[in-house]
């Protein structure tokens, strides 16, 4: 059983008032999201990400194909009580604190109040807002909201998890935070489906991920298999490179540029075996300050996808 | 159960929103109307009294379910909060019903309070009033007879509740609270159009005033101030026939919002 599955989902929208015309926010979408995995779904805004999540949520209704949570039809009731979900910039009730929101959810799930009680303090303190707990909502900045949104779409401690942009309106202390969380929710075996166009985020927590442009699904599958993740070749940083030794530096690298005085980054070609050129800095004087390999990166890849889905698009046309 | 969390966060709305500060403007409205009319007027001042109560009851009330009533769904979904809500154990007939319970909620508790402070007006009016002045009314000051009256204002404010929130499922604010009034409006002068074929020499159009009588609400009934105000009995049966009217009424509308609510795309 996949904890997500989707065949064909399409979501036609209409657009203008008088004379509808329909507009193609996801286009044919088959996905299966194994359980116990952190999914990334990435793709630039108007990509169809928050559409998808919709549809998953029942929030919208497909035009055509269909869409299953845990083995069962979206639409089914049971299958809310085993899930979470984060809209994208999410908005509570203003007249409520973070408490009694949490509480409130948490009757929604049946939750008797002896684990209400324990819970939402504890979901609370998870995501930082421990010292804002009794403050209104209504006081909460963007970045805050983003926290209890967190915190509520884990209120029933799901199986499986949607995050609509997660770390969107974070801070780097917020967004390790949301990595901590999901890394943490995965340990307990929990599913989580997070979408983002920020890809240094899903690289650093994703198992597989999924690339939408368009309305479509341009690639999908483990990260290691979609990158090139070999070394495309290295970068070495070092110091103390006197101007008579330069000379003898140059022939080592593929490319050499000056940072500072003295300093210098090489870049070496990946047939090179990189201990035999520290070697030969050594023995120049020069020292090293790093050694880092060169990988195609998500963003490079995604950018690279969604070209070459324009430029396919443009061809059909 | 779901429904009754959802109606309790409307009501604990209606409370942090201040709703029922309008229950302070009705007391010193209806307390310095005694003080003054009582100056005025001899043997009068019972009646407008009563009468003054109940259509500040009234009028109180029908601001709270339209303004109130046109939110509650539309509110949800324009700040998006229906989100988060939707995607837990709660189908859209229940959101829909849930909110509706929790304005009913929030007027029932509205309209209660306004009947004590009428009540304890008139008590001390019957209490403070001499003998020779008590002998002129018709009917008793702390008449129990007024909770009819009271009844049906509140049945009254449940119907006009249910427009205010069958609009909101597809319509803006702005818009629902037009269509509510000019519901309310029509509403009580609606008998008139089921005589209309006797003004209009049209068929056609006689027959589609006729098929608008029917459909629209008809609020007269409810209004039985008068009848109470005077002393004069209104029958258990009425009274029956009126909310049984009311809760069909009610019932098909909260329908129609709940199926409408249930096919909207939430974009």
């Amino acid at each position: 059983m996949h904890a997500i599955a989707t065949e064909n989902l399409t979501k036609d929208y209409a657009l203008g008032f008088w004379r509808k015309r329909p507009y193609r926010a996801l286009d044919s979408l088959t996905l299966h999201v194994e359980p116990g995995e952190i999914f990334g779904f990435l793709g630039p805004n108007g990509a169809g990400k928050t559409t998808t999540l919709k549809l998953l949520l029942q929030l919208v209704f497909p035009t055509s194909g269909r869409a299953e949570i845990l083995g069962r039809p979206v639409g089914d009731a049971g299958v809310r009580r085993r899930i979470g979900y984060l809209p994208e910039n999410p908005y509570f009730y203003d007249h409520l604190t973070a408490v009694e929101l949490l509480d409130y959810f948490g009757r929604l799930f049946h939750l008797s109040s002896a684990d209400r009680a324990a819970r939402v303090p504890r979901l609370l303190d998870q995501v930082g807002l421990g010292a804002e707990r009794r403050l209104p909502l209504r006081r909460f900045s963007k970045g805050m909201l983003q926290r209890v949104g967190l915190a509520q779409a884990i209120v029933n401690e799901p199986e499986v998890v949607f995050l609509d942009e997660p770390m969107s309106g974070l801070d780097p202390i917020g967004r390790r935070m949301v990595r901590e969380l999901m890394l943490g929710l995965r340990e307990g075996g929990t599913t989580v489906f997070f979408s983002s166009h920020i890809l240094a985020d899903a690289e650093a927590v994703c198992s597989r991920v999924a690339i939408l442009a368009g309305g479509r699904l341009v690639a999908s599958g483990r990260l290691a298999d979609l990158l090139a993740f070999g070394v495309k070749g290295w970068e070495v940083v070092v110091d103390h490179v006197d101007d008579g030794v330069v000379d003898r530096v140059r022939p080592l690298a593929d490319r050499m540029t000056r940072i500072a005085e003295r300093r210098y980054a090489l870049e070496l070609s990946p047939e090179v075996r990189p201990e035999r050129v520290l070697a030969d800095l050594a023995a120049i004087g020069a020292s090293v300050v790093s050694l880092n390999p060169l990988r195609d990166t998500l963003e490079d890849y995604f950018m690279r996808r969604v070209s070459e889905d324009g430029h396919q698009r443009q061809v059909e046309a | 159960m779901v429904l009754w969390a959802v109606a309790l966060s409307v009501f604990r709305e209606s409370i942090r929103d201040r709703v029922f500060y309008n229950l302070l403007l009705f007391a010193v409205l209806l307390v310095g109307a005694a003080v003054l009319i009582g100056q005025m007027t001899a043997g009068q001042d019972l009646k407008i009294i009563k009468d003054l109560g109940l259509a500040a009851t009234s009028f109180f009330g029908l601001f709270i379910a339209v303004f109130v009533g046109v939110g509650l769904v539309w509110k949800e979904v324009e700040r998006r909060s229906v989100y988060s809500l939707l995607a837990k154990p709660v189908g859209r007939p229940e959101l829909v019903l849930g909110k509706y319970v929790g304005l009913a909620l929030t007027l029932l508790v509205n309209v209660l309070v306004m009947a004590v402070v009428l009540y304890l007006l008139l008590a001390f009016m019957q209490f403070s009033s001499p003998e020779s002045v008590r002998a002129g009314w018709e009917a008793p000051a702390a008449d129990p007879a007024l909770l009819k009256a009271f009844l049906l204002i509140y049945v009254q404010l449940l119907l006009v509740t249910a427009i205010a929130l069958f609009f909101s499922t597809f319509a803006g604010p702005m818009v629902s609270m037009a269509l509510t009034f000019g519901f309310y409006v029509i509403g009580h002068f609606n008998a008139d159009l089921k005589h209309f074929d006797a003004v209009v020499t049209s068929t056609p159009l006689a027959w589609l005033l006729r098929a608008l009588y029917y459909l629209l609400p008809n609020l007269a009934p409810f209004d039985i101030t008068a009848k109470v105000v005077h002393g004069q009995l209104v029958p258990a049966g009425y009274l029956l026939m009126t909310i049984g009217y009311a809760a069909i009424y009610i019932a098909v509308l909260l329908t129609a919002a709940s199926f409408i609510f249930s096919r909207r795309d939430l974009k």
